[in-house]
């Protein structure tokens, strides 16, 4: 919610002249850097693919069992490097390169791995002077380590699957003296002497200079991906879910920032950055995670692409000129090469092998997954009453309302509004009689006023971050001058945890919860908006862990707080802007500052599908648009999107006028009750499909091409999506829509209207005329999807409904299902195991559940079978009591009415 | 679950004055549908779709599409429950509201197996309803009497407006003849007259001026003859001619004999009376040898003749003294009378004094004239400036009587009234019919909130709201507007102002204005039903 204050506060400042130049809903490019802007992407960039200067030394090397190690040399000015391979558990390849001797340690990224990951032995399969082969145990899978010029390839077979340095832009800038006469290493290999001004030792950008005490300490690699023509991943970018070629562009850059009115289908940084890419063809799937905190660009080229449009002129690509290839350059600022190539082969296998580096989705309280009500700002607490009162008057569940900064006592976080807000615990337990919650925001910047007893006690016990020159680094945010707790500091961490303790954090209750803002860190007079890089974290540069400040702060510090103050009981639920990869491990995350524009609503779907890519499922944009006033059709239409997206949250502007669901008249009132109706009723199968990917790390929001990833058809495809596997949704996202055109995959298959229940068969494109109550959603057949369609105002209330199961059949009159079911909100499905998950089948006309260690006051109230046939009887099997049954032979459709076993228990309906 | 799909026929205890009844019927029905659910016959949904045995009513599974088979549980979505809530009001609820934990009938019928602990709360709420109904009553029967009083005023006022203005305009008509015939009186009657005598004057005068100024000419060129007739032979040469070398037509440094003799008319001299020829040839340009430094008195002329000084005393003007007490909407009118009017001329003769060339001042008669003119003009002004006062009463009138104060004027006596509210930061001045305000309690300037728009109630009663509009804008926003909702009350004032939404404010406002007739059957009509 970075907004207009912001320009209000830069008049103050005297540095937001821009902000007045015309163009106001756009964002000022100028205000960030471009690739040239940054004196190691532009170092970096003019380094051209040829034969590289590094030479691996064979006889360096070490193998122990697990790791291997190997002295890398670069002729140009002989400093050694330190090559280390390791084969993980899982099929994934580590590949770590530093500097044999730094002159000091460089930064290596702590706390987003889980754990150390398992390792599987190396051998070597053969070696001579050239290089060597090692055996990556499965698969006939091996390394190849070529010496003259240092290379490696990975390959199955005959085939080539990735290989790095295979264009020779391997660079890494050792750390010198300032006094060291510049060899000009690798970088300005090209280049000769007239690099002096390169900004090796000092840079300046706008006004703002940084010192660069540890001189050039780029690193950067380049990998070739044979075969391949479609790459994914690298949020965070306001652009299509595949990624585009970058020749003679911006590369795509990973900085997490606070970008004012972000432009749609752009490279440019945005608020989080998790560098994690997916290379995808029909045969297989592969991840590269670079595991490097600091700013990082990403070039992508293909052959394919440059035949269409340049030509031959990008020749160097080796082998046949025929076979698709994409190329992908990898540029950081400083710390180490450390890559993990995950070699798939399939989608899942891919999704399993980052989640078993960086953990899985966290598993959010049920609660979380339904609607949130939030604005910037509700005034006050009879805003707050009115607001709730509002969604019982037109009978709309909600389940949470937010308030942003205003509520604070002076943008002082953990205070209130003492005149706005004077009893915050009377209307929080007015909210929690009706079983709903809150949340407050709470921003990592901390305002510097002697007053002020959270940024006494981080001064007093030395928690900020500092300047380069060793005080409290100070700058300008939403209170004025402001401090910035050093999260990386874990003892900082923990501190910042207890102060969400009820007895810590005054006027807060077990149903309030937690949003982290500006999280970038946010820094409105510092470069790009955010903190100087020279600024310190104990003895790493700002420079270093700038992409992880984000996830730290949502991290052990807030999420932990919020376990913490229920004695560990609880699952927290806390929202961030900024993010990094692991982040998934802490909480929702959403899309920032949008705007009530169309574009807007259509790019929400590529950029949550390319968060649920890389592990993070919780994403959701902000329903409406943040920025400016969305019309009565556009806010419906994201209504029925958002609906279908994770992370469901209306929020709107400070400027802009109030729009809560009912103020749009009765026919919109209606269109978006239904919308949110629909949600809720599939509340429990998005809380399952939460389940799995806090299990097994599989996305929730499903690109096409992940469930089906031979079909050529899919793979551009991000106007629609899955949710799990079974349902797909094809929002309508354009003005004045009188259909959309869906792709319905798989060959063979059949889908679902889940409106109408009619059946259309798969591997076609299938036109469905629309009107403003649509939102077209299909069932798969084969899939049991349940649903609790007793929608009451919020999610808690439906805790004991019964469930409505929907079979949907396969050609081959078989479906398969699940149902998860647990407390809804504590730790106790895996602390004590408390949870029902059932194995549903429908094979041979008996429909079955089995396996549960839980109980439940659910029961099942009915069944839909789809495209059934008629049966003469159903009955129970337990005790052999008949079903009533009714079928619509129009649609094919049984339902079995009210068959009412519990749902906990093993159960079987035969149809006769 | 099983346990409570049972038929559910409840038991209703209606607490009536004294006397206990008991009615059976289905849980969740009101008693107005209760003999559609007869036990031991068939149920037919009421939106008469299916009929179904009647132990499928209230079975916890909706097979009725209108949702009439669960009136006492959460199976249809689109049922609703109906609360007896005994010593309170009866309400129908939403049946998903229906065991959801929360307790929403006061008599906490709808929480029969959600484990929620409900108290019943009818008999209090039914108390304190009962007690805001009988304040609210009263204040109603004040306010409405006070409504009547408003009316009345109103009806007056208006009437009387209406009076002003016909009166008005009759007098109007009057002052419109007054003021042609003063026209015509200032110009013909007196204003020929005055022309007339101050031309004549003015001709004497100049006549008189042009007879002094012969004779100093003809001084001049005796003075003149004199110097040039150097040899005193009482006759002008032309050697003595071109001794002055200004008379150098050719502008050849020289007068040459030709020159001089063309000055002379052709001759070698001339004697006094021919001298007078060409003398007025020459006199422009002869330099007097006894003044060979002449101070140029041609451009001495003294400075104020230049601009007479008209001494503008504004107070002159036509004001404001005699305007009606409405004060707003002049400002525009005041600059359709220019400065045309300017103050009597006859004064600035006298400021020339000085100049040894000034008029000498009229005589009697004249004078006497042109004070008549001066008076006959200023009556003239006077009845103009009166007619334009008229009409800006008659503009007033008319938009006061343009405003829509109610159906019975009810609202008139808002019209040029304001209130006040002051919060913790700001002053809020809501002026009826003209404009809301904001202005910060501790300086800065005042914030236009919007000026009358319209009212813009519901349909029922579109007095209940008033909407101000077109107010200051706002930083990427709209302009401020507000909307003030009016409530019955016995006092005018207002009682909050908000801001729900950024720019667009709302304040709440009691008038007795909107207080409506106590129904006769009031206040006793929260029973429950029977």
């Amino acid at each position: 919610m970075f907004s207009f204050l912001l320009f209000r506060m830069g008049l103050l400042l005297g540095l937001c002249v821009f902000f007045l130049l015309g163009g106001v809903w756009a964002v000022d490019r100028g205000n960030f850097k471009t690739c040239n802007q940054s004196a190691f992407c532009k170092r970096q960039r003019a380094l051209k693919p040829g034969q590289s200067s590094y030479r691996a030394l064979l006889d360096t090397l070490e193998l122990s069992d697990s790791r291997l190690t190997l002295q890398l040399i670069n002729d140009n000015n002989k400093v050694h490097l330190l090559l280390e391979l390791y084969r993980l558990q899982g099929n994934i390849t580590r590949v770590k390169i530093n500097e044999l001797k730094p002159l000091k340690p460089r930064f290596e990224v702590p706390d987003v791995l889980i754990g150390e990951p398992p390792t599987e032995p190396l051998s070597v399969l053969s070696r001579d002077d050239n290089g060597l082969v090692l055996s990556l145990g499965v698969e006939s899978q091996r390394l190849i380590v070529s010496a003259r010029p240092f290379r490696l390839d990975i390959m199955e077979g005959p085939e080539v699957l990735l290989s790095l340095n295979s264009r020779g832009l391997l660079a890494f800038e050792h750390l010198r003296l300032p006094k060291e006469p510049q060899l000009h290493c690798q970088s300005a290999e090209g280049g000769g002497k007239d690099k002096e001004e390169d900004g090796l030792w000092e840079e300046t950008f706008k006004s703002h200079t940084d010192s660069k005490p540890n001189g050039p300490t780029a690193v950067s690699l380049d990998f070739s991906l044979p075969g391949v023509e479609h790459v994914y991943g690298i949020p965070e970018h306001a652009d299509n879910l595949k990624l585009k070629t970058t020749d003679g562009g911006e590369p795509y850059r990973l900085y997490n920032l606070d970008v004012f009115q972000y432009e749609l289908y752009n490279p440019m940084a945005l608020y989080g950055a998790v560098p994690v890419m997916l290379a995808h063809n029909t045969q297989r799937t592969m991840g590269i995670f670079w595991l490097n905190a600091a700013e990082t660009w990403v070039d992508i080229s293909s052959n394919t692409a440059g035949k269409t449009v340049f030509g031959k002129m990008l020749d160097f690509v080796q082998g046949s000129s025929e076979t698709p290839q994409t190329d992908v350059r990898w540029i950081s600022e400083s710390g180490i090469i450390d890559v993990f190539i995950m070699l798939g082969p399939k989608p899942s296998d891919v999704f399993t092998q980052y989640a078993s580096l960086t953990g899985t989705q966290s598993f959010p309280p049920l609660t979380g997954l339904a609607y949130h009500q939030c604005r910037w700002n509700y005034n006050d607490q009879d805003d707050v009453k009115a607001v709730d009162e509002g969604f019982d008057q037109h009978d709309i569940p909600c389940d949470f309302i937010w308030l942003d900064i205003e509520h604070t006592d002076g943008k002082r976080y953990f205070t209130w509004d003492p005149h706005k807000f004077p009893q915050p615990k009377d209307m929080l337990q007015g909210i929690k009689d009706k079983r709903r919650k809150m949340v407050a925001i709470v921003d990592p910047h901390i305002k510097v006023d002697s007053g002020y007893k959270i940024h006494n006690e981080i001064r007093d016990k030395n928690f900020y971050v500092k300047n380069k020159d060793g005080g409290d680094y100070e700058g300008w945010c939403w209170p004025g001058n402001s401090g910035y707790p050093d999260f990386t500091n874990p003892e900082m961490r923990a501190w910042w945890a207890s102060m969400f303790a009820y007895d810590q954090y005054e006027g807060s209750m077990e149903n309030l919860y937690t949003w982290n803002d500006m999280n970038e860190p946010s820094v409105f007079n510092g470069p790009e908006v955010t903190m100087h890089k020279d600024a310190m974290h104990g003895h790493w540069e700002h420079r270093d862990v700038h992409n992880l400040y984000g996830l730290y702060v949502q991290h052990r510090a807030t999420a932990e707080g919020q376990i913490q103050r229920s004695g560990g009981t609880e699952r927290p639920f806390v929202l961030t802007r900024a993010f990094f990869a692991g982040s998934q491990r802490y909480g929702a995350v959403w899309t920032g500052d949008n705007a009530a524009e169309w574009d807007h609503l259509k790019i929400s779907v590529p950029m949550c599908l390319s968060l649920g890519l890389v592990g993070i499922s919780l994403c959701g944009a902000d329903v409406g648009g943040f920025f400016k006033s969305p019309s009565a059709e556009l806010l419906v239409r994201w209504y029925q999107t958002g609906a279908y997206q994770p992370f469901f949250r209306a929020h709107a502007h400070l400027d802009t006028p109030r729009r809560e669901p009912w103020l749009f008249g009765p026919e919109n009132t209606a269109l978006i009750r239904e919308a949110i109706r629909q949600r809720y009723a599939l509340l429990p199968y998005w809380y399952q499909q939460f389940y799995q990917a806090h299990k097994t790390g599989q996305p929730v929001m499903r690109a096409l091409w992940v469930e089906y990833p031979k079909d050529t058809a899919t793979f551009t495809i991000d106007d629609e999506f899955l949710i799990g596997r079974d349902l797909l949704v094809h929002t309508v996202t354009e003005e004045g829509a009188r259909g959309v055109t869906a792709y319905l995959p798989g060959l063979g298959e059949v889908w679902y209207d889940v409106h109408t229940f009619q059946k259309h068969n798969g591997a076609q494109n299938l036109y469905i005329p629309v009107t403003m109550s649509s939102i077209p959603v299909f069932q798969r057949g084969g899939s049991i999807i349940p649903r609790k369609v007793r929608v009451r105002r919020s999610s808690e209330c439906m805790e004991n409904d019964p469930y409505t199961l929907f079979v949907a059949l396969s050609p081959q009159r078989v479906a398969e299902g699940e149902l998860y079911i647990d407390d809804g909100h504590t730790f106790n499905f895996q602390t004590k195991k408390e949870f029902i998950h059932r194995g549903l089948s429908f094979v041979n006309n008996v429909l079955t559940s089995k396996y549960s260690n839980f109980s439940t006051k659910s029961w099942i109230e009915k069944v839909l079978i789809l495209g059934a046939s008629k049966p003469s009887k159903v009955t129970l099997k337990m005790d052999e009591t008949s079903v009533d049954f009714e079928f619509d032979a129009s649609m094919s459709v049984l339902t079995l009415r009210k068959p009412g076993m519990n749902a906990g228990a093993d159960w079987a309906v035969v149809l006769l | 679950m099983k346990s409570i799909t049972q038929m559910l026929v409840m038991m209703i205890l209606v607490v009536g004055f004294g006397s206990a009844v008991e009615v059976l019927r289905p849980r969740g029905v009101p008693l107005s549908k209760r003999q559609f659910y007869e036990e031991d016959k068939p149920f037919t949904c009421l939106d008469g779709s299916r009929t179904i045995p009647f132990d499928r009513v209230n079975d916890d599974y909706c097979d009725c599409k209108d949702g009439s088979d669960e009136p006492g549980t959460a199976a249809c979505p689109n049922a609703s429950f109906h609360c007896t809530n005994s010593g309170y009001r009866p309400t129908f609820i939403p049946s998903s509201r229906i065991n959801d934990g929360i307790c929403d009938c006061c008599d906490t019928t709808d929480e029969y197996n959600s484990g929620a602990k409900c108290e019943n709360t009818c008999r209090d709420l039914g108390r304190k309803e009962q007690e805001v109904l009988q304040k609210m009553a009263e204040i109603t029967k004040e306010g409405f009497l006070l409504k009547q009083q408003l009316i009345q005023e109103g009806k007056n006022g208006q009437q009387e407006k209406q009076n002003k203005l016909n009166e008005l305009q009759n007098s109007k008509k009057e002052l419109e003849e007054k003021v042609e015939a003063l026209r015509t009186t200032v110009k013909e009657t007196a204003e020929q007259p005055e022309k007339e005598a101050k031309e004549r004057h003015l001709k004497a005068w100049e006549e008189q001026k042009a007879a002094v100024q012969a004779e100093k000419d003809k001084n001049k060129m005796a003075e003149a003859f004199l110097e040039l007739d150097d040899d005193a032979d009482g006759l002008v040469s032309v050697v003595e001619l071109q001794s002055h070398m200004e008379l150098d037509s050719d502008a050849d440094g020289s007068v040459s004999e030709a020159e001089a003799q063309a000055l002379l008319g052709g001759v070698d001299r001339v004697d006094t009376a021919a001298f007078e020829s060409v003398w007025s040839n020459i006199k422009d340009k002869y330099v007097s040898e006894s003044q060979p430094v002449d101070a140029a008195p041609a451009d001495a002329t003294p400075e104020e003749i230049k601009e007479p000084v008209t001494d503008n005393d504004s107070d002159q003007y036509p004001n404001d003294e005699d305007l009606p007490e409405e004060e707003e909407d002049e400002e525009d009118e005041d600059d359709d009378y220019p400065e045309e009017d300017a103050p009597p001329t006859a004064r600035t003769p006298e400021k020339k004094d000085e100049n040894e060339e000034a008029m000498p001042p009229y005589d009697d008669a004249t004078q006497a004239l042109i004070d008549g003119a001066q008076k006959a003009r200023e009556n003239f002004e006077e009845s103009e400036r009166a007619l334009r006062d008229m009409d800006d009463q008659i503009r007033n009138i008319e938009k006061e009587i343009s405003f829509d104060f109610g159906p019975e004027g009810e609202f008139s006596y808002l019209y040029s009234q304001c209130y006040e509210l002051t919060t913790s930061e700001y002053i809020y001045r809501l002026c009826p019919f003209n404009r809301v305000s904001q202005k910060p309690k501790y300086g800065g300037s005042e914030t236009n909130l919007g000026t009358w728009g319209t009212w813009a109630g519901p349909e029922s009663n579109k007095y209940l709201v008033m909407k101000y509009e077109h107010g200051t804008g706002c930083w990427q926003g709209p302009n401020r507007s507000t909307t003030v909702k009016l409530t019955c009350g016995k006092e005018t004032v207002v009682t909050s102002t908000s801001e729900p939404s950024r720019c667009e404010y709302l304040m709440e406002f009691i008038t007795p204005a909107v207080c409506q007739e106590p129904s006769s059957t009031d206040p006793q009509r929260n029973h429950d039903e029977f």
